[in-house]
């Protein structure tokens, strides 16, 4: 529906164009937002449309905003983002990993039209990227996990071995591991960000091999449905809150929360201030958040996580602080170093403890 | 590495749930066939039940109603594949790929404002007394009443194909149209209703999966699950209890590399994610003897 909304907006301004009547563009900023999933997904998706929301709140009438979504991860996103150029995008956020190279090519064939990848590491002077420093709040999640599990086993369901998921095992098995030495992980790779019926099977076959704590790193809800089924276990909201299913089993949440950015990025383009940046903000600056840590935890725990979650946003505190090893065994971090943005964005190792090989 | 982790009850309780939706729509698509038919829109007729499902138990809140309108939905969109194929005689194979398609469109379409909702729980039932029974009543005695209708259905068709006049008559169109007609039998009407079947049959696989395995609705989220109950009829040399079998074992497979991975068993996630496909096609080949039907995909008209 809403691609055939482009095409028809699109074929509109061509004929406004030919009739030789101004466009006027310049009236009404558009922004453009190419999604991964169904708006309602429940999780990443989702709160990437709150931001669309937000935008419009912010400026009213003074900007459009138009969207794509369940748009695959390929070479189909090239066609779908040079629609939405040609419908009259200025600036267009695509918000998947997997749209990095379709969103150079279209990038380089429009260099007047601003272009917001989230998560990815290409850029170019019309190209920004964007992401949210996620393993902050695994850190806090991985704190909770280990003070709640019982069977001492952790289970984690992994969408893709890129290094922004590695990074959110990583960090939620130290802190895991800090207050809980005899914890372990359990890690399926679903090989989806987004596919119910994988994750359900996937967050069933944790429970049964006795993890009580599942964490996920896909973005629908159905690994919560499947908790909630099995009574007595935990999980945390993945991207978006998930509240319907707290206090249990969700207990906390990682939230992403784009509006400010989105917002301050539409206000950049309206006043021609605009340049490529490369943004990776966390909990201090807003850009992730933890959900309201529900009842089903013990008063202390709730305590000392949320001041982890204070030390790590006013920056006293740095997930990825040594002493460290790497899974080898060899080491990564001395006492007290703390580890680099560049080592961090392509982290490809998990660290000491954890049982399983990453895919390649 | 660690096999003590994995409970072998639980691993076969699972397993009977990850089969069901095969199942469903392979028992419906072997009649099909067996009157003669190929139809390719398995997966568009399940993804159509699944949502059509979905949207009735929402609405009503009884999962029975759900799964009911399921099987209209699959066989409501069936019909538009028969009235194709038998009336206007088109190609079956380019029909049938057609109808997956339109399911997978309709099935969005339909589904806008659907994405999220929780669908109320359709209830396991212990079947009293037997599901006590130590390690056999956990396996097969405490699941939801829809594994057993699977069961039913494959056992009803066993009986109607092997045993009825009806099945007989069935089986004659689906070996040779034209002898079935000069017989006085209605080729067409009898291949109408089998198609109609199959798409209910499909219709109530493609519901288990969003009202009972995830339980919520996604854009798509029978993810591939109809080709696989194509090719287990085929595999299954179209013979209910080995079509049993050929699902048992996808979904045995399925959910034990899931298992072997979160045991942490070092073989490569890659090997793993295949060896359903691969299993159950060796097993079924190895023991595959039958043959196909003789008329099946072959177009019918009395004139000929």
């Amino acid at each position: 529906m809403k691609r055939r909304t482009l095409l028809a907006s699109g074929a509109g301004a061509a004929t406004l164009a030919m009739m030789g009547l101004p466009a006027r563009a310049q009236d009404k900023t558009k922004v453009g937002f190419v999604f991964v999933g169904p708006i309602g997904d429940g999780g990443w998706t989702f709160e990437h449309n709150n931001g669309r929301l937000a935008v419009e709140a912010a400026f009213g009438d003074a900007v459009e905003t138009v969207y794509a979504e369940n748009v695959p991860e390929g070479p189909d996103a090239e066609r779908v983002l040079t629609q939405m150029v040609l419908g009259g995008a200025d600036l267009i956020f695509t918000t998947s990993f997997g749209y990095m190279e379709s969103t150079m090519n279209v990038a380089a064939k429009f260099p007047d039209v601003k272009f917001e990848h989230a998560t990815g590491y290409l850029r170019a002077d019309n190209v920004s990227t964007y992401s949210a420093r996620f393993y902050e709040g695994r850190a806090v999640q991985g704190h909770i996990a280990g003070n709640l599990t019982k069977s001492n086993k952790v289970g984690y369901i992994g969408s893709f071995p890129i290094p922004e998921v590695i990074r959110g095992i990583n960090s939620a098995f130290i802190h895991a591991r800090k207050v809980n030495p005899d914890v372990e992980f359990k890690i399926v790779w679903a090989f989806t960000w987004f596919d119910p019926a994988k994750e359900a099977d996937a967050a069933k076959v944790l429970i049964e091999q006795g993890c009580d704590v599942i964490l996920q790193h896909t973005d629908s809800t159905a690994p919560q449905a499947a908790a909630q089924a099995a009574g007595n276990v935990y999980t945390f909201g993945q991207a978006s809150d998930m509240g319907e299913y707290a206090p249990m089993p969700r207990v906390s949440s990682i939230i992403d929360n784009w509006a400010p950015y989105y917002v301050e990025r539409t206000q950049a383009v309206i006043d021609g201030t605009w340049t490529s940046v490369d943004t990776w903000d966390g909990i201090g600056r807003g850009m992730v958040g933890i959900g309201e840590i529900s009842d089903a935890v013990p008063a202390d725990v709730k305590a000392s996580a949320e001041a982890l979650r204070d030390s790590i946003a006013s920056g006293a505190y740095h997930p990825f602080t040594g002493p460290l090893n790497k899974q080898d065994g060899s080491a990564w971090l001395a006492d007290g170093e703390t580890a680099d943005d560049g080592t961090l964005a392509g982290l490809n190792f998990f660290v000491e403890g954890i049982d399983g090989d990453i895919p390649s | 590495m660690d096999f003590s982790s994995i409970n072998p009850i639980l691993l076969l309780a699972s397993l009977m749930v990850a089969a069901t939706p095969i199942i469903l729509a392979a028992a419906g698509e072997l009649v099909v066939e067996r009157a003669g038919v190929l139809n390719l829109g398995v997966e568009g007729m399940m993804i159509t039940g699944a949502i059509t499902g979905f949207i009735a138990t929402v609405t009503t809140g009884s999962p029975w109603i759900g799964f009911v309108a399921a099987a209209a939905g699959g066989a409501g969109l069936s019909l538009l594949f028969a009235f194709l194929t038998q009336i206007l005689l088109s190609n079956q194979v380019a029909t049938g790929l057609a109808l997956t398609l339109f399911g997978l469109g309709l099935s969005a379409l339909l589904g806008q404002g659907y994405n999220g909702i929780k669908a109320p729980e359709f209830p396991r039932i212990d079947i009293p007394v037997i599901s006590e029974i130590p390690v056999l009543g956990p396996i097969l005695f405490s699941h939801d009443p829809m594994v057993y209708v699977g069961i039913g259905i494959v056992a009803g068709i066993w009986y109607f194909l092997r045993y009825s006049r009806a099945g007989l008559v069935l089986r004659a169109v689906g070996e040779n149209h034209e002898a079935a007609h000069a017989l006085g039998y209605h080729v067409i009407r009898i291949r109408v209703l089998a198609i109609m079947f199959g798409g209910a049959c499909a219709g109530l696989g493609g519901a288990y999966i969003s009202l009972v395995r995830v339980p919520q609705w996604t854009d798509g989220m029978t993810a591939g699950a109809g080709w696989i109950a194509l090719a287990i009829v085929v595999f299954a040399s179209w013979r209910p209890w080995r079509l049993l079998i050929g699902a048992y074992l996808f979904g045995g497979v399925t959910v034990l590399q899931l298992n072997f991975q979160a045991a942490g068993i070092a073989i490569p996630v890659e090997y793993l994610a295949m060896s359903p496909y691969i299993a159950t096609i060796l097993v079924l080949v190895l023991m595959s003897a039958g043959r196909a039907p003789g008329s099946l995909g072959k177009i019918f008209h009395a004139s000929r």
